[in-house]
């Protein structure tokens, strides 16, 4: 595994030098559970880096001081709501069971179903 | 309009929802003849646009019946009663095939509607079908859909826009009234700039979302394509409000919109942002732009200039932000409980298997991005970063609304561009939405207008922002816009 982008010498600086590899590529497609063709290797690792390249525009600003935005509405922002509106908070409904009908339907269009399972290979291999 | 004189016609003008309403009650057409006529015109053009996936006939046909009953019967009809609509295939429909435009849900078949669709069909909308998309919602050309790109309707040599660019050339073509798509980082607004039509974007939880397929959560929004700004504020008024079954649906009060909408622009100012018209813009939509912020301050808007300084960092941001939740997101398709299986030797063999034969180039690139952006020693420097900078760019907004009521900008730095022009670079599609992002990142509504054609006879569209749940303002300012301009359908 490369180290965290920071430490790449030049990563700063637009076009200099690669910042990811092929290693990194099937690393990632491993993460992601890809199964990529050695053209796509290819194909990925140069346009993710064209990509990332772009991305390094980001750290031209000075974030220190600023709480990330996860939601668009509910954390983080609740003072960017141009209109004030304070109102808009999730509304949680009662965690209560109640009754749910498309068990068979679903199982009857899986691609493989022993009800009420969904079958899969072997998991445990000893 | 050359595209769109060949498609449904109430006496020579395109169907709308006053017209069907109008046909309807004065008995000229039945809601199944209406629905029989959209039918058979797509029939006719949808092999050369490739704007529907997957018709749905029997369910529209069952529905036009209940609304033809009721009329017989005397009853007064739901708003959208007989009204002919598409829905793009991101979004959930009982017992019709949603394709989400990928392979890897070829066959599937929700067991349930999304509210979206039921809350339409409650207010007696006919669905006609699903419509193609970029995969997943994921491109700005519809050339990413697995079933092939959709040509746009205006001229066919060109893309219709995306990711929605099915809805939104069924809808200038006249194959449906309306339509509903999803936009995440632009995909109403830009297909309905490039189709001529309006596209509205509601604010971040104004619409319910139970029943659309996720690609990234603190985006996703559904919202109407139509021929005019009433019909979008009809359908809005209809699918906006708070769902039990989504949480992020805010409880916050649905306005009158078709009413609200008629309201005179009484000082209303309008902030005009320069960082959107600068490097990269086509010389013909700033002017174009230009011209229909100068017929808004003639109707009585007071033009204020805006500094958005973190408009530049707009895409990079969300970039960032929406495949880090794809990633996330589409973890699920694996073959395990619905869609495509591949079969493994062991269970990951079987995911990677089902994942490489589903996904199409530009879903897994994005996967790819977004897993690494999460990845351990990368999650620093990416994500959280760009969800500071979102914030910065939400923070723009928010200081542009203390000092203006609207923002008006290009939708699109170009017209409709060619099929296969930007196909082969990634980078320079995602520089497609410079102008979209930055609303979808805050959380604002935003819609795409139509501001007249270029040289050669493509739209032009103008965006106008507002702040959130201020979706009456945003189609007040569209509504006097489109009288004023003349810019219809």
């Amino acid at each position: 595994m490369s180290p965290p982008l920071d430490t790449h010498p030049g990563g700063l600086c637009a076009g200099a030098g690669v910042k990811i590899s092929r290693e990194d590529v099937l690393r990632v497609a491993e993460l992601a559970h890809l199964e990529l063709s050695p053209e796509e290797i290819d194909t990925y690792r140069g346009q993710l880096d064209e990509i990332l390249t772009y991305i390094d525009k980001l750290k031209e600003l000075d974030v220190s001081a600023v709480e990330p935005m996860a939601q668009g509405l509910f954390s983080g922002s609740s003072g960017n709501a141009g209109s004030g509106k304070a109102e808009a908070h999730p509304e949680l409904r009662e965690d209560v069971l109640r009754p749910c009908d498309v068990a068979d339907p679903v199982l009857a269009r899986a691609p493989e179903a022993s009800k009420p399972f969904f079958r899969v290979p072997k998991v445990i291999e000893r | 309009m050359s595209g769109a004189t060949n498609g449904a016609m109430n006496d020579g003008a395109p169907w709308t929802i006053a017209s069907v309403r109008d046909a309807l009650a004065k008995k000229k057409i039945s809601a199944r003849e209406l629905a029989a006529e959209f039918f058979t015109l797509i029939d006719k053009r949808n092999p050369e646009l490739n704007a529907y996936l997957t018709l749905s006939p029997e369910r529209a046909y069952e529905q036009a019946d209940r609304v033809d009953a009721a009329i017989a019967r005397g009853e007064s009809l739901p708003s959208l009663a007989g009204v002919p609509i598409a829905v793009k295939d991101v979004i959930s429909t009982r017992g019709i095939r949603t394709t989400c435009g990928s392979k890897i849900l070829g066959t599937y078949i929700p067991p349930y509607d999304a509210t979206s669709v039921e809350r339409l069909e409650k207010a007696g909308a006919v669905i006609l079908g699903k419509t193609n998309c970029d995969e997943f919602a994921m491109g700005s050309s519809n050339e990413n859909s697995a079933y092939a790109p959709v040509r746009n309707p205006v001229a066919t040599d060109r893309v219709p826009g995306g990711s929605s660019g099915g809805s939104a050339a069924a809808v200038a073509a006249g194959l449906a009234v309306v339509a509903l798509g999803t936009d995440t980082g632009g995909s109403i607004r830009q297909p309905g700039s490039f189709c001529g039509i309006p596209g509205l974007m509601p604010t971040y939880g104004r619409v319910s979302r139970y029943g659309l397929v996720a690609f990234a959560s603190s985006l996703d929004k559904i919202g109407p394509f139509s021929g005019n700004i009433t019909d979008s504020a009809e359908v809005l008024s209809v699918i906006a409000g708070h769902d039990p079954f989504d949480s992020t649906s805010a409880a916050v009060a649905v306005e009158n919109y078709p009413a609200e909408i008629e309201k005179p622009l009484q000082g209303i100012r309008i902030g005009v942002p320069e960082d959107y018209f600068g490097q990269g813009i086509d010389p013909e939509v700033k002017e174009k732009v230009q011209a229909g912020i100068a017929l808004l301050e003639k109707l009585g808007c007071r033009r204020i200039p805006l500094q958005m300084p973190h408009t530049d960092y707009a895409i990079a941001a969300y970039y960032i932000i929406a495949t880090a939740e794809a990633s996330s997101n589409l973890a699920r398709y694996d073959g395990v409980r619905y869609g495509l299986r591949v079969p493994g030797n062991t269970l990951i063999d079987m995911y990677r298997k089902t994942r490489e034969r589903g996904f199409g180039a530009e879903v897994k690139r994005r996967i790819m991005l977004g897993t690494y952006a999460l990845s351990a020693g990368y999650y620093d420097a990416y994500y959280l970063r760009a969800q500071k900078v979102r914030a910065l760019i939400a923070r723009d907004f928010s200081d542009a609304f203390q000092k203006v009521d609207a923002i008006i900008t290009p939708t699109a730095p170009s017209p409709a561009f060619r099929l296969g022009e930007k196909a082969s670079d990634p980078l320079e599609m995602y520089l497609a939405d410079i102008y979209t992002v930055t609303g979808s990142l805050a959380g604002v509504p935003g819609i795409s207008v139509p501001c007249g054609k270029t040289k050669t006879g493509l739209p032009v569209g103008m965006q106008i922002f507002g702040p959130h749940f201020r979706e009456s303002g945003v189609l007040q300012l569209a509504r006097a816009f489109e009288k004023s301009s003349g810019f219809t359908v």
